[in-house]
């Protein structure tokens, strides 16, 4: 009782501030996101929520559409010569940084040395067969190529392909993370850390007849049902990332809408064939221990229980909607029966007892307890050990696990969701399968830009891949969002991050 | 009659080396690579070798120590991996909030705790005394997390009073700063005013039962003026030192309800500094807080002094 006076005061306080707000009739979109992002700089930003608020500030030579085509964006477009190894791009004229500065070829070619050069830069790996940037004039880049790279242009749609002004990366050095200057609709205001990420409206963007709203305001707020409680109660308007079992609840609120799509990654589990001591178990060894445990897994049934069948199941590192999804090899059922005729051919002993790491994340956990049981009933004792995402990574690296439940986030290209994992030496190849007959195709598959083709190529990777690798595909992630129904104009995309152009508050 | 207080002051070096050593080497015992995790998805192999020199983790662990060391020494904490910005500028940032924050938790904790501990003391036996304890087993019983996610839709979703998280500083919005910190800092004060109103009665009815009360109330005082001249003063020390002890505690940030109410203090400072493996932030905060807390036991020693006069020597 002792507080109601004040809570009255607060309670006007609080009225006075929304009027004085709704006066000034600025617009401004509240965004829950489930982590606070690293820092803001495209050549050393790495984590998927950055990318969210990058969407905002900086725009890339191109971009993706709903259908997962690359458009242009920066640039107006692009020709590949015969031999696949030079790149002519075109850049849009008139386009003008945070800074004012004019968006020139030498900006671009600024941009992409900094990728390519920068002490620690993250996005090096992912555009290293571009050898040289020379600028044709000054609204046309040519980009020199050590060998044919198909997932270049892909590349080009996310942060490699992000334009720094040159000038103001050059005054704020190694800084410029803090306070970025591109040419994104949005410009960069204020940040505090682990509190917000707030962008203005840039009046000179090159589209700005698609920018409605003067600001956006980023809140990071990691407990998915405190993002909820606060989408609710009208503090955010938007939010990423919301849990499966919410759905309902959302669904059920006239006061919220709910927007789904998938992933272009997926969940998996990781088998140790060669990677040290662990990797000596029949699982390891043979490829049809590995065939068996797949056999016992039903994946629609493990979607139903644990997510309430929103997520996509699938066997393949693409999805069903992807144009490289090889129809040949369709999802396997659950085949008990099977399954333990595979065990005795291969002579194995039942039960055999695997070590199953699962990152400590409560849906992930849900899904290694449900695949547990599943796999019981053919005979696999998989021990569970939940460990911290870090120390797992650890673990992986060092062979420390006989299946590793991994998510990937995914990559617009094909070759993103599948070379660093089945390569000899791909660095996400934590169960160290090795077939040079594999790395070929593979190789192959990325110096090729023809889609028929690749899709041959892909199609007899597939073949060995999925037969006797050392990933068991489960299902593609649903991208759940909710918002309130003042937000309009929003979709979802199918790399799930935040398009904020054509976004209107009501 | 604070004679003791240079003494303390330069105790206070030893200490904060020996805490910097401490998590310097606790660190390590961390499984996970921070490289590995700052590498990010990709895991770039040429990334992952950068990153070790850069942040110089291939070098061995008293070289590190010792190049830290030397730069705090030069008043530089380091710079966060993850976000790359000073962790000064972060903990900077941090420690109002922290402080506004635990402040006000104290200020509920002790409005709450020790009334209704001389209530429940002086009233002992009666309905007073057991309402006041089944009050406290309830604040001391109730997970920090689970009363504010109930106070959010409380008074956030279904009333619409208060805002559901976030900060404001109260230099900026005196008003909305006191919004959107007074339910964090009540549900961190209740738990607090649980412990305080059971000891202020134990330690009250300890006191109230000396001889020297007996005299006061033989002097025929009225008995307020026993309680809170005679009784109250005694039976406040150990009280002080657990309340200094508390505050100290919610200096280092609180973790659970900082993160319901998305409350940028120290305390999600570090929870996301450790799950990041982000070194110089975790060992940066760390010393900071370790200092406040030296600083607060300090404190609590001065008012034993000044609340009780037989240490005055």
């Amino acid at each position: 009782m002792k507080f109601s006076p004040t809570l009255k005061r607060l309670t006007l306080g609080l009225a006075l501030l929304g009027a004085a707000a709704a006066a000034q009739a600025q617009t401004t979109l509240r965004i829950g996101l489930a982590e606070d992002p690293d820092v803001l700089d495209p050549t050393f930003g790495r984590t998927y929520v950055g990318r969210i608020v990058f969407k905002s500030i900086c725009d890339k030579l191109f971009d993706i559409d709903d259908k997962l085509a690359i458009v242009p964006q920066l640039a107006l477009g692009h020709s590949t010569s015969a031999d696949g190894r030079t790149v002519t791009i075109r850049l849009r004229p008139g386009v003008k940084f945070h800074d004012g500065e004019p968006m020139t070829a030498e900006a671009v070619k600024f941009s992409l040395d900094r990728h390519l050069t920068a002490q620690g830069s993250f996005r090096r790996a992912e555009i290293a067969q571009v050898d040289k940037v020379e600028v044709v004039d000054p609204l046309t880049v040519r980009l020199l190529l050590k060998t044919p790279f198909a997932p270049l242009m892909a590349q080009l749609t996310d942060r490699a392909g992000m334009i720094i002004s040159p000038k103001a990366a050059a005054a704020a050095g190694d800084k410029f993370g803090n306070a970025p200057v591109c040419a994104g609709p949005y410009k960069f205001t204020e940040r505090v850390a682990q509190d917000r990420i707030v962008v203005d409206r840039f009046a000179d963007y090159w589209d700005k007849g698609r920018v409605h709203i003067d600001r956006i305001v980023y809140r990071p707020i990691q407990d998915s049902t405190v993002r909820l409680a606060n989408l609710r109660s009208g503090q955010l308007d938007l939010l990423e990332r919301m849990l499966a079992t919410d759905v309902g609840e959302v669904r059920k609120d006239s006061r919220l809408r709910l927007a789904t799509g998938f992933e272009l990654g997926y969940q998996g589990i990781t088998l140790n064939v060669a990677n040290g001591e662990k990797a000596n178990s029949p699982l390891g060894k043979d490829a049809r221990v590995r065939r068996a445990l797949e056999l016992a897994i039903d994946r629609e049934a493990l979607d139903q229980v644990v997510f309430n069948g929103l997520n996509q199941a699938n066997n393949q590192w693409v999805s069903p909607a992807n144009p490289y999804y090889q129809a040949r090899f369709p999802t396997p059922k659950r085949d008990v029966a099977r399954a333990k005729a595979l065990l005795r051919e291969a002579g194995v002993r039942t039960p055999l007892a695997l070590d199953f790491m699962v990152p400590n994340n409560p849906e992930t956990r849900a899904a290694a307890e449900v695949i547990q049981s599943m796999a019981a009933e053919v005979g696999f004792d998989l021990k569970i050990r939940v460990t911290e995402f870090a120390t797992s990574l650890n673990e992986a690296e060092k062979g420390n696990f006989q299946m590793y439940m991994l998510a990937w986030s995914g990559r617009t290209d094909p070759d993103g969701n599948i070379f660093s994992f089945a390569s000899c030496k791909g660095p996400l190849n934590y169960g160290r399968y090795c077939d040079p007959a594999l790395d070929a195709l593979l190789e192959k598959a990325r110096s090729t830009t023809a889609v028929a083709e690749r899709k041959s190529l892909y199609e007899q990777a597939a073949a060995k891949w999925l037969a006797e690798g050392s990933v068991i595909y489960l299902y593609h992630r649903a991208l759940l969002f909710a918002h309130s129904p003042r937000l309009e104009g929003f979709k979802v995309m199918p790399d799930g991050l935040i398009r904020v152009t054509d976004l209107k508050l009501k | 009659m604070l004679n003791f207080l240079p003494r303390r002051l330069l105790e206070l070096l030893p200490t904060l080396f020996l805490v910097s050593v401490l998590i310097f080497s606790l660190q390590q015992l961390l499984p996970g690579d921070p490289a590995l995790v700052m590498a990010g998805e990709e895991g770039d192999p040429a990334v992952i070798e950068q990153i070790r020199r850069q942040y110089r983790l291939d070098q061995p662990l008293p070289l590190q120590y010792l190049h830290w060391m030397g730069n705090v020494l030069q008043g530089d904490l380091g710079e966060s991996m993850r976000i790359k910005q000073p962790v000064a500028q972060l903990i900077a940032e941090k420690l109002p909030v922290t402080l506004q924050l635990g402040t006000m938790a104290m200020l509920f904790a002790l409005l709450i705790g020790i009334p209704a501990g001389i209530v429940s003391a002086v009233r002992k036996g009666t309905a007073w005394d057991t309402a006041a304890n089944v009050v406290a087993l309830a604040g001391l019983s109730t997970p920090n997390f689970w009363l504010g996610i109930m106070m959010i839709f409380l008074f956030s979703v279904s009333l619409g009073w208060l805002p559901a998280s976030g900060y404001v500083s109260l230099l900026e919005d005196p008003l909305q700063s006191l919004a959107t910190t007074v339910m964090p800092a009540f549900v961190l004060g209740s738990g607090i005013a649980a412990v305080l109103m059971r000891h202020m009665r134990s330690s009250l009815l300890q006191a109230m039962a000396a001889d020297y009360v007996r005299t006061a109330r033989a002097k025929g005082l009225l008995e307020h003026q026993v309680v809170l001249r005679h009784g109250l003063r005694n039976a406040l020390t150990p009280v002080i030192t657990l309340g200094a002890l508390e505050f100290g505690t919610l200096l280092s940030g609180a973790v659970l309800t900082e993160q319901v109410f998305s409350v940028p203090g120290l305390g999600k400072l570090i929870v996301d500094a450790v799950f990041n493996r982000d070194y110089a932030v975790v060992q940066g905060v760390v010393l900071v807080t370790a200092t406040v807390y030296i600083l607060l036991n300090l404190l609590a020693d001065v008012l034993y002094v000044l609340a009780n006069p037989r240490l005055r020597a």
